[in-house]
């Protein structure tokens, strides 16, 4: 039942999409990834307030749809606020999104998307 | 009345019966372990919201630190290493795995995360100044996505429990309010038509019985009459004394 195997057997990286400091902190943690060249994908996107919104879904799709290497997607909770519409629709499995705070946002636990589902669950 | 309700399209028969009513037996078995399931899972549910609920609150404070420490690094190099950092990272040291968990029949897999040592994209990075920084900060972003993987895991598990869940219920429901209702009203259903067979086929067993009979009696008082009558020939005159006291009539020639 729910997901086969192959699913997420092959998923191993870790993907992120937030600010400059986010994503050095965690690229020193070591989850920074390119994959092998021609075509040298990074599992990273830095944005900024100059980075259209585009970018980002683009980034997203490409992460959650596209690449089935990726076993979770971190996301900036503010970043994940521009492209809420994409985040709260998708509502697979693999890979798991994850919406973290950053430096200059802290956590809002009203505006998380799984929280959301979990309070609709239990009808609050 | 059984013919009013949603049933089964199957001839009254005796052998349909039986297979319906182990139908209704089976339906009932398997509604009683799909509740069983669904509760399990439910309760299986609710420890894991709890979970992620308490996993997001600690994600906050760990990132918090994560975050405050590499402020610390960016004052200890006196500089952005940010572009440095996203320029050397070539290969993933740290990776998640994943594993299955059994929940009554459902496989919820778990990521565990793992880090391939052979890899250390930075082993330059902090060389000239604030190594000791940069080193502890490596360790507390580590500690950070470990929580984040564990957090991803409680996240999967929810996700896929929802939707198993969302499946059992539908079953049971489906069961309890649709085939059971239907196969009760089947059962019913042939068991009127069979009593309606029975009674027709008491009736006319009665039916042939009193025809048997009519005729019997027809028969027996036929043969009765015809016995008097036949009797009565002989016992309408008196038995002659041939040699009694009587005299004969003499005979004139």
């Amino acid at each position: 039942m729910a997901a086969p195997v192959s699913a997420y057997k092959d998923r191993h990286f870790l993907a992120v999409i937030g600010d400059e400091d986010s994503v050095t902190g965690l690229l020193l943690a070591g989850i920074g990834h390119v994959t092998q060249p021609p075509d040298a994908q990074k599992n990273f996107l830095v944005v900024d307030n100059k980075t259209e919104d585009s970018t980002i879904e683009q980034a997203f799709d490409n992460f959650t749809s596209k690449r089935k290497d990726i076993a979770i997607v971190l996301i900036n909770q503010h970043i994940a606020e521009r492209i809420r519409g994409r985040v709260d629709t998708f509502t697979e499995a693999f890979p798991a999104v994850l919406e973290i705070p950053s430096k200059d946002h802290p956590y809002d636990p009203e505006k998380d998307s799984v929280l959301k589902r979990v309070r609709r669950l239990f009808g609050e | 009345m059984s013919g009013a309700g949603d049933r089964e399209p199957v001839f009254p028969t005796r052998q349909s019966l039986g297979a319906m009513k182990s139908k209704l037996k089976g339906a009932e078995t398997g509604h009683s372990l799909l509740k069983r399931k669904s509760e399990a899972l439910t309760k299986r549910f609710r420890e894991i919201t709890r979970r992620i609920d308490e996993a997001k609150r600690k994600m906050g404070r760990v990132m918090q630190i994560a975050a405050f420490s590499l402020a610390e690094v960016t004052y200890a190099v006196g500089g952005d290493i940010g572009y440095q950092i996203q320029e050397s990272a070539k290969q993933a040291r740290f990776r998640v795995r994943t594993k299955q968990e059994n929940v009554s029949g459902v496989f919820l897999p778990q990521f565990e995360s793992y880090t391939k040592d052979e890899n250390n994209d930075f082993g330059l990075t902090g060389l000239g100044k604030g190594g000791q920084q940069v080193q502890r900060c490596r360790e507390t972003y580590a500690r950070a996505v470990e929580t984040l993987v564990e957090l991803a895991s409680l996240q999967t598990a929810f996700v896929i429990l929802d939707e198993v869940i969302k499946v059992v219920n539908r079953r049971v429901n489906a069961i309890e309010h649709v085939i059971i209702p239907r196969t009760e009203n089947t059962i019913s259903y042939i068991n009127s038509e069979l009593d309606e067979l029975d009674r027709e086929e008491f009736y006319r067993l009665k039916k042939v019985k009193n025809n048997k009979q009519r005729d019997n009696n027809a028969a027996e008082e036929e043969r009765k009459n015809s016995k008097r009558r036949g009797s009565d020939k002989e016992n309408d005159q008196e038995p002659v004394d041939v040699l009694g006291e009587q005299e004969d009539q003499d005979v004139i020639f």
